[in-house]
């Protein structure tokens, strides 16, 4: 019978991954065992360990590579769909797996998911105040707008009821129309009125088009906030993404708080974030076809696309353009450009990738290619 | 055979061509545009020299000495009258034209400002990184310094006019004039400006030499009327020596400017024609007739031009290709290979004092018979072709040292590959097995890993041909090694179709299997001895399903799960499940539960995932091989067929369907109407028409899954198509439920079908009719067939499926081929990084923990439990 200290300052003093020494003090807590169990315990994890390590000299890169894009073949192109009944409408499939490893700057639909503190978070009214606020809020929302051409007049009837719920007054909004257009605002009850400057029709439908459009509350990126109830918490959901703005709302709780934007991501919380987010982002996608590809895959598409500190694209802009062999640039894209280039700038290739080798005709330096035998000095 | 020491590139440098170069590797200056003479001889100082190279059999380099075919060729070249612009430079020359001295050629920026851009030029490229960014801000500063800073010139306004014009001033810089300029430009300002001064000089920008390619990669060829067509580029070569010549007489005799420059951009634009055929604002050289020129860029560019075509990927001999056909009782690792093609692909067999009675045996049978030989090889390297008239005297003459190439035989390694090769699998080292019939036969199980089919698939072969490859192929590209996926860490290669449902036929239901039967189903199996009978009925022994099929499984399997035909109960039954869906094996004994796709299929199976792992790969493929053969053994046995009867539903099924399908297209009148009203509820964030839209879906979607439920519970569980669906042999109750049931909603884009007419879909309907019907609901059933609508709507429904299957072929092939090329040089070290081949480090511990994904679950909970459990077992036995 031994201490659990004893097993624990055991294990972890173990060269295992942190998890798996986890893993195993928690199996063995409610265990007895001897110390020569124990070691036989450790014995057998390390045998295990060292049988299922990926060996050296493994081409991990293309492993990687073609396990992410054979799915591909077997994924939907349907844009859209609705998880739910009134959920928001997300990019998924093979366009949204594209759209990631292109770190595209304008995602197609772009989106948040808020988690708020506790104490909104549990209560409904609550994280419907938040959602409230954070949903962008324009005039066309609150009532209906009028165009009078005989006065040369708009008039907005604001509907006292929008008004409520999105906690604003008459007065207020007035307030901010007449900031936002520049020109006198009347008000009488819920009836903003306003007119030209000049007495045009034109100039009538111009200024009836911007008042339409007036911001009035909110986070202007945000087109539509839901809420949805998971395990009893309230969780909202957004179209649209800010993330930098959401996080400063009050009742936010930032350390949760994502965006499927992986440049925004990179831009708010910094690289190793955008890296998570690319690795949530992919195998959700991946996930939600019902495809299985190792984590560890796309682990290491997240890292390639990352270890610089910014987010690169895979792709002729990103790692492709960026390697150091010009023969292996000029065989995947552009290929005219990149040898005028080289030449200019006398570059050298060193030979060292894949298709640098291919081309020359010599053996890759990679896996099988990559061992030597070397003779012995003595 | 002459044997030259191999060569290994070490490293390439690129750079520009100085005109000293070009004339030094030059054979011969080209002087006159004819190819050949009357006699059809190339003409001396031609196109078609001598010097250049020779194509035509029979001749002789006057370079080198060599035939066609191994003279490599050697460049000549063209003196230019004046220098051209290098049309791929033209960008860059306006660069550097507005960032130099107009008079002293100095980079216009003031020296401290150089020696800072230095040092980040250097740090850069220290760190491998690009200086692009360095040398853009350098040109963008330079520009703006309207006075030279060295020798007081004022810099002129440069206007460039695509695609090699430059004017400054109104007044046109020729490209002489530039050249002189880029002359004077400093060594050290050109490496500010981002350029190799050893490597490229600016003025090399306009050549004043052109290369002339030698022959061989231009070679004419001879049509069969005995007229000789010219390549591409010796026609532009040819218009090219023309101009110049006109130029330089015209020079000469001194005619006016206006005539000169004329020619000169003439000649300007051969020249760029010359180099890329596609530049924009130029119009294209065009062939006799009409067709563009494929000029030196166009050479070089894209999936078909030098660098992917033939430089990636090339052609390759010890290869065949025909179509496949299934063979299913021929091993997993096995190719059944025609003997017409076994015949043709060799092995090159090195003789030996061991093996030289085989050799004599294989020279003896010939070409014809198989397994014969079909060259003999000297040591001198001499290749002699076996004939009937040589065969005696070759037996008696061959000696060690010597090599034969004979046919393809049974056992030999070879690589088996389908396209699109999307993973590694798709490329597989099989044994061979020389079979008879013209086509490649495989087994069934290896499908899934090639995602062939039998539909007139075709695939490729290519035998090794050296030692070292065949061992490689052997160790890390046998089919053996590949029945776990790297990508998930589950078997990829397994049972499929026939394989499972004759599984499921087998070990579902107890049934009872006498001696004689039991013998057939185990027949290709290797088992050597019966298990103790079940029972005995009328005296006579019977074994079960279960039994049987435990016999193909290892001694000592444990494994419990639940099968694929699972209900996924609350509360599981285990085995006292009444559908027998959970499955108990014990030591390798079937005790409790149906064989199905989840113990024997592709991507699926528990059972081949866990003998893999513990068992080896050699034991998994045996258990495959067995499997299948059991399998269909036993579906053969059992018989399993499926026709258009089996899809009837007894008529009080049809009434409930119709009720049902009845009440939906109620339910959605009542829907359409409470919208009218305006007393549909609005779904938050959806307008009023989505919501309406939504609910009918929802609704339609709903009674087509009722429908399908009562067809499926009134064919009942013996139906074949319901094994077939409920074992994952084939299909899905989906494709049951529309065959017997409804075919149910056609959609567009997710949405009902909407377009068409005004208002409507098909001029059949109402206008503004939103009714279940009028938007492509298919109420019949497959076997009920389609009403005229139905069927239109069905068939746009159909189009879209084939659309997107088209442009998703397309789309992910390309992400493909970006995916590998991003990350195709990273590898992992023995240190456990993953680096590229710069040594940069991309991760520091290959998926943070070191583990290979094919290797499977190590890591997770119960595999360490495995580990305690084995370890905590051992005590009791001990004790």
């Amino acid at each position: 019978m031994i201490d659990s200290d004893v097993i624990n300052s055991r294990i972890r003093g173990l060269p295992i991954p942190l998890k798996i020494c986890e893993t195993l003090i928690s199996e063995l807590e409610n265990q007895e065992l001897t110390e020569e169990e124990l070691e036989k315990i450790i014995e057998l994890t390390l045998e295990r360990y060292k049988q299922s390590s990926i060996p050296p000299y493994e081409a991990a890169g293309v492993v990687s590579a073609q396990s992410i894009g054979e799915p591909g073949t077997q994924m939907t192109m349907r844009t859209f769909h609705y998880a739910g009944v009134a959920e928001i409408n997300v990019t998924l499939g093979l366009p949204r797996i594209i759209e990631l490893v292109d770190a595209r700057k304008n995602p197609s639909t772009p989106m948040l998911t808020i988690y708020l503190e506790k104490e909104y978070g549990n209560d409904r009214n609550k994280s419907r105040d938040i959602a409230w606020e954070i949903e962008s809020t324009i005039l066309y929302h609150l009532g209906d707008i009028t165009t009078d051409i005989s006065l040369m007049k708009i008039t907005v009837n604001l509907n006292p009821k929008a008004l409520e719920m999105r906690n604003m007054t008459a007065e207020e909004v007035a307030l901010k129309v007449e900031d936002a257009i520049g020109l006198p605002v009347g008000l009488n009850e819920y009836a903003l009125t306003t007119s030209p400057e000049e007495v045009s029709y034109r100039e009538l439908l111009q200024l009836a088009k911007k008042i339409r459009s007036v911001h009035l509350k909110g986070i202007k990126e945000i087109k539509r906030v839901v809420i949805r109830k998971e395990s009893d918490e309230y969780i909202l959901y957004t179209e649209g993404s800010a993330l930098k703005s959401v996080m400063e709302v009050g009742g936010v709780d930032a350390t949760r708080t994502r965006t499927n934007n992986i440049l925004e991501m990179a831009e708010v919380l910094g690289i190793e974030a955008a890296r998570q987010s690319i690795i949530d982002e992919i195998m959700a996608t991946l996930r939600e076809q019902g495809l299985t590809v190792d984590i560890r895959h796309v682990m290491l598409v997240a890292d390639i696309m990352t270890c610089d500190g910014e987010v690169k694209q895979i792709g002729r802009h990103g790692i492709s353009g960026e390697k150091a062999s010009v023969l292996a640039r000029a065989a995947f894209e552009v290929t005219v450009h990149h040898l005028l280039e080289s030449g200019i700038r006398g570059d050298i290739d060193e030979l060292g990738g894949v298709t640098e080798n291919v081309i020359v005709g010599q053996p890759v330096k990679l896996g099988t290619g990559n061992v030597r035998l070397v003779a012995k000095t003595t | 055979m002459i044997h030259s020491t191999p060569k290994k590139i070490g490293k390439i440098k690129f750079g520009l061509i100085s005109p000293k170069e070009f004339r030094k590797m030059s054979v011969t200056r080209i002087i006159t545009a004819d190819t050949y003479d009357d006699d059809g001889f190339p003409i001396d100082m031609g196109l078609m020299d001598t010097r250049l190279g020779v194509i035509d059999p029979g001749l002789r380099c006057k370079t080198c000495g060599q035939r066609a075919g191994e003279c490599p060729g050697h460049f000549g070249h063209i003196e230019l009258v004046a220098p051209v612009i290098h049309v791929g430079f033209a960008k860059l020359i306006r660069k550097i034209l507005r960032a130099v001295c107009r008079s002293c050629g100095s980079l216009l920026l003031n020296p401290l400002e150089k020696m800072k851009y230095l040092d980040d030029i250097y740090a850069k490229q220290r760190l491998g990184q690009p200086v692009e960014d360095v040398v853009n801000t350098v040109f963008k500063e330079a520009r703006k310094i309207k006075e030279c800073p060295y020798c007081g010139e004022r810099q002129l306004e440069i206007k460039f006019e695509k695609p090699t014009t430059y004017v400054e001033d109104k007044h046109k810089l020729m490209p002489a004039d530039i050249r002189d300029l880029f002359e004077k430009i400093s060594d050290k300002d050109m490496e500010v400006m981002g350029m190799d001064p050893k490597s490229a000089r600016p003025e090399w920008m306009l050549p004043t030499v052109l290369p002339v390619p030698p022959v061989t990669m231009r070679p004419s060829i001879t049509l069969e009327s005995g007229q000789r067509s010219e390549d591409d580029i010796t026609h532009k070569l040819v218009d090219i020596i023309r101009i110049n010549q006109r130029f330089q007489e015209n020079r000469e005799a001194g005619a006016p400017q206006l005539i000169i420059e004329d020619l000169w951009e003439l000649l300007q634009y051969h020249i760029t024609t010359f180099i890329d055929n596609t530049v924009s604002g130029v119009p294209p050289a065009r062939h006799r007739s009409g067709r563009p020129l494929k000029t030196l860029s166009q050479r070089l560019k894209g999936k078909e031009g030098r660098f992917r075509g033939s430089l990636s990927g090339k052609r390759v001999n010890f290869s065949a290709r025909t179509v496949i056909s299934p063979d299913p009782n021929i091993s997993i690792k096995e190719v059944g290979v025609p003997e017409e093609i076994a015949k043709e692909m060799t092995i090159t067999m090195n003789i030996t004092p061991r093996n030289i009675d085989e050799a004599k045996k294989y020279v003896s049978r010939g070409t014809q018979q198989h397994p014969g030989a079909n060259y003999v090889i000297r040591s001198d390297g001499h290749r002699i072709k076996i004939a009937d008239k040589n065969t005696e005297e070759l037996i008696t003459t061959m000696e060690v040292g010597w090599k034969i190439e004979r046919h393809l035989k049974d056992g030999d390694i070879v690589l088996f590959n389908r396209q699109p090769s999307l993973h590694r699998m798709s490329i597989m080292a099989h044994e061979v097995k020389v079979l008879p019939r013209k086509t490649f036969r495989l087994n069934p199980s290896v499908c899934p890993p090639y995602n062939a089919d039998f539909d007139g698939d075709e695939m490729n072969l290519h035998v090794l041909q050296t030692e070292e490859a065949r061992a490689e192929a052997k160790i890390l590209m046998h089919v053996d090694q590949n029945i776990l996926s790297p990508r998930f860490g589950g078997p990829i290669i397994g049972g499929i179709h026939d394989h499972i449902s004759g599984s499921y036929l087998l070990t579902n239901r107890d049934k009872k299997i006498h001696k004689a039967e039991a013998l057939e189903l185990l027949k290709k199996s290797n088992i050597e001895e019966l298990v103790e009978p079940a029972g005995y009925e009328n005296e006579k022994p019977y074994w079960t399903g279960r039994q049987i099929f435990s016999m193909i499984l290892p001694k000592g399997l444990s494994l419990e799960f639940k099968a694929e035909i699972c209900e996924h109960c609350d509360v599981c039954k285990k085995e006292k499940c009444e559908r027998e869906a959970y499955v108990i094996i014990e030591d390798g004994v079937v005790k409790h539960g149906s064989i199905d796709e989840k113990a024997v299929g592709a991507f699926k199976s528990l059972i081949l995932d866990k003998i893999y792992k513990e068992y080896g790969a050699e034991n998994a493929r045996r258990f495959v091989d067995d499997m299948t053969r059991l399998a269909i053994r036993a579906i053969m046995k059992i018989g399993l067929s499926f026709g258009i009867s089996d899809e009837d539903v007894p008529n009080e099924a049809s009434v409930q369907i119709n009720e049902v399908l009845h009440d939906a297209e109620e339910h959605v009148k009542k829907l359409i109407s409470a919208y009218n009203a305006g007393e549909l509820e609005q779904l938050p964030g959806r307008s009023i028409d989505e919501t309406l839209e939504m609910k009918i879906m929802q609704e339609l979607g709903t009674a087509r899954d009722n429908a399908g439920e009562i067809a499926g519970r009134h064919l009942g569980l013996s139906n074949s198509a319901v094994i077939m669906a409920q074992s994952g042999a084939r299909g899905s109750m989906l494709n049951l439920t529309q065959m017997a049931g409804c075919i149910g909603q056609q959609a567009v884009r997710g949405e009902r079908i909407q377009r068409g007419y005004n208002d409507r879909t098909l001029s059949h309907y109402v206008r503004g009719d939103r009714g279940a019907d009028a938007h492509g609901f298919v109420k019949s059933s497959y076997k009920k067939g389609l009403s005229p609508t139905e069927y239109f709507f069905h068939a746009i429904g159909g189009r879209e499926g084939l659309v997107d299957t088209a442009v998703r072929t397309s789309q992910s092939g390309y992400l493909q081929r970006r995916m590998v090329n991003a990350l195709q040089d990273l590898e992992v070290q023995y240190d456990e990084t993953v680096r590229d081949t710069r040594g940069m480090i991309v991760q520091f511990k290959y998926g943070e923990d070191g583990l290979d994904p094919m290797k499977g679950d190590f890591g997770t909970r119960e595999s360490i439990a495995r580990i305690i459990d084995t370890v905590l077992t051992t005590r009791g036995q001990n004790d």
